[in-house]
């Protein structure tokens, strides 16, 4: 019944291929089923007010809530090919990373555009993510506008961050205690780039990367306040705890007991909520 | 006398029954088989495909795709490596003579392991140019020579004057593994939290990365080495009786046990280097397999071909749709289904299980 059709219909299809502007571009523009990858990305198209656009997201995509109700496609490194196709999307916009790269090469073969935004450690990250996310969306004009306003807004919490008063505060930003092992940040991460916006000093220069440390090395770093994840929980109790580990409880934190606790993704996500990250990091730090 | 005949039938029974298992487990490969092109997250159908295909009309890009370029490799890389793992199962219990052998003994996971590890964590370093033309082949090739290069260094320990103990492989093996899980533990230290992740998946193995070029480059090496070692039956079942029994009934021991030692290398390297870590089937495929049919491994192995690649092929599809549009990573799967089916054999028949 539809074999007459068919023809005519991949002829129709070629011709207006053929006549279609740059393939990039004209796809861009019409892209209506995005697929978003990263909890970073995710935020930006909902800033952006392009949120009716998306058919699916990762697992790290938790932020704004209303974007834990679409189909999540798995871990963004672990990305299955079929999962992917699956929601059908005809964009696909996701944060360095994204993979494996036989899932990346399958995908591109399937001729779906595979956009990658940039990470970013520092505020003119955030700003070139935010135009990145705009351009694959085609909506460069509104990223521009979102740029300028999310670029103000860190410059004011970062002039305001530095002008706190009293001596900037030296952070150790502590991934995890499992098992009593410290794992902290040292340079080059996303926690050691929100510490820097927010006026204060990461506690460990000697290493890159998030490391499990040395009790004696975390003493030595003299950390002022403790960094943490919040994971919701009992806060009084894991306070008692940390603060009763060997490693911390000689720090100038413990005596202080001054421990921050931040949404990871607000945090270290660089989206476009860095600003609000900023603001809450440096006054938590000159108030506790 | 009637309990010499219970004792005796079983024995007399078993060779047809192994057969008549070959075929039923040859029918059960071929339904996963159809199952695994059919089912899937997306909602691409297999048979409107084959329909459009019968009717002479073209697939849709997205058909194309989904069945040829991601459900057939991922069927291809299922079978090899679910036959070449529950094959490599047997051979080494049987070389072992130890019901808790795995292919693990000759060194090749340790060291496909700390191959795998070293390509993820160190992968970084090498000069962009070098990165470009290796691709995204750095990590199986390294899994697969980390693989071989501990079966060698293990066979050359525990080979005096032309003589293999496989005690000393044993013990050796024991000894490599926790140097190599050392070596890893450094690399560990060493790696940023993504390159973490990729770890723990690679650790807990899966299909999903399955393409053609992986088929081609594997699959010539696992066919070669399964099909190897289903010539290795009779051999095995000879030493199963000690390698004294062995020599004295006519098998030349040292030419199998090096026999048994390539293949397995061969076919685990190769397997573990395109899915990873792939626990389970080594062990409860071979031992499902000589409770139901006995352990004549001239039926064993070919048997154990069929169900290793049926049952991972099976776990694969549940892999890739219970959590659709994600997917689990499927070593997950067989440990979930493989621990506690083995449990409830090793419960019912306790006796028939002599350690």
């Amino acid at each position: 019944m539809t074999r007459p059709i068919r023809l005519p219909l991949l002829l129709a299809a070629a011709a207006a291929l053929a006549l279609a502007p740059p393939a990039a571009a004209a796809e861009a523009e019409r892209a209506s089923r995005i697929l978003s990858v990263g909890g970073a990305v995710t935020e930006i198209v909902y800033a952006l007010g392009e949120e009716d656009r998306l058919v699916a997201r990762d697992a790290t995509s938790t932020w704004p809530p209303e974007a834990e109700s679409l189909p999540d496609v798995g871990y963004m490194r672990a990305l299955s090919p079929e999962g992917v196709l699956s929601v059908a999307p005809d964009l696909i916009v996701a944060e360095e990373g994204a993979g494996p790269p036989e899932t990346v090469d399958l995908l591109r073969a399937a001729e779906i555009p595979f956009v990658t935004v940039p990470d970013a450690t520092d505020a003119a990250g955030v700003l070139a993510r935010i135009r990145a996310v705009g351009q694959a969306l085609g909506v460069s004009g509104k990223a521009a506008a979102l740029a300028d306003e999310v670029g103000a807004e860190l410059h004011a919490a970062v002039a305001a961050a530095e002008a706190a008063p009293g001596a900037p505060k030296r952070v150790l930003f502590v991934l995890s205690t499992q098992g009593g092992r410290i794992m902290a940040s040292g340079t080059g991460t996303a926690a050691a780039g929100i510490i820097e916006l927010a006026g204060g000093v990461n506690a460990v220069a000697e290493f890159e990367g998030y490391k499990q440390m040395t009790d004696e090395a975390v003493a030595g770093a003299a950390p002022d306040v403790i960094l943490m994840m919040d994971r919701g929980g009992d806060h009084a109790s894991s306070d008692a705890e940390l603060f009763a580990m060997p490693a911390i409880a000689t720090t100038p934190a413990a005596e202080a007991r001054a421990v921050v606790r931040m949404d990871g993704l607000t945090l270290l996500g660089f989206g476009p909520r860095t600003a609000e990250a900023v603001t809450a990091l440096s006054e938590a730090l000159h108030g506790g | 006398m009637a309990a010499d005949t219970a004792l005796a039938a079983p024995i007399a029974d078993r060779r047809p029954r192994a057969r008549r298992a070959t075929v039923g487990l040859a029918v059960f490969l071929a339904a996963v088989s159809v199952a695994s092109l059919a089912i899937g997250a997306s909602g691409t159908s297999l048979w409107g495909a084959l329909s459009t295909l019968a009717t002479g009309g073209e697939l849709s890009q997205m058909e194309r795709v989904v069945l040829w370029d991601i459900r057939l490799p991922r069927l291809a890389l299922g079978i090899l490596v679910g036959a070449a793992l529950a094959v490599s199962g047997a051979v080494m219990q049987g070389l072992f003579r130890n019901p808790l052998a795995d292919p693990g003994l000759v060194g090749v996971s340790a060291g496909a392991g700390l191959g795998a590890i070293t390509a993820i964590v160190l992968g970084g370093l090498l000069p962009a140019a070098m990165v470009a033309s290796v691709g995204n082949w750095s990590v199986p090739v390294a899994a697969f020579l980390g693989g071989w290069a501990s079966v060698i260094l293990l066979y050359r320990v525990s080979t005096r004057r032309g003589r293999t103990s496989v005690a000393t492989m044993l013990l050796a093996g024991i000894a490599l593994g926790a140097l190599a899980g050392a070596v890893s533990g450094i690399l560990v230290y060493m790696a940023d939290d993504r390159q973490l992740r990729d770890l723990t998946f690679w650790g807990l193995g899966s299909l999903a990365g399955a393409n053609w070029a992986k088929v081609w480059v594997a699959g010539p090496m696992i066919l070669a080495a399964v099909g190897a070692s289903l010539l290795l039956g009779r051999g095995l079942n000879g030493l199963a009786m000690g390698e004294a029994t062995a020599h004295h009934l006519g098998i030349d021991v040292q030419r199998l046990k090096n026999g048994a030692i390539l293949t397995v290398a061969a076919a685990t390297g190769a397997a573990v280097a395109v899915s990873g870590g792939i626990g389970f089937v080594g062990i409860v495929v071979p031992h499902l397999l000589r409770l139901a049919t006995g352990p004549d491994h001239t039926h064993l192995l070919l048997n154990c071909a069929l169900l290793g690649a049926a049952l991972l092929l099976l776990a694969d599809v549940i892999a890739r749709v219970i959590i659709a549009p994600a997917e689990l990573p499927i070593g997950i799967v067989t440990a979930v289904l493989g621990a506690p089916v083995f449990l409830w054999i090793l419960l019912r028949r306790r006796g028939m299980v002599d350690l």
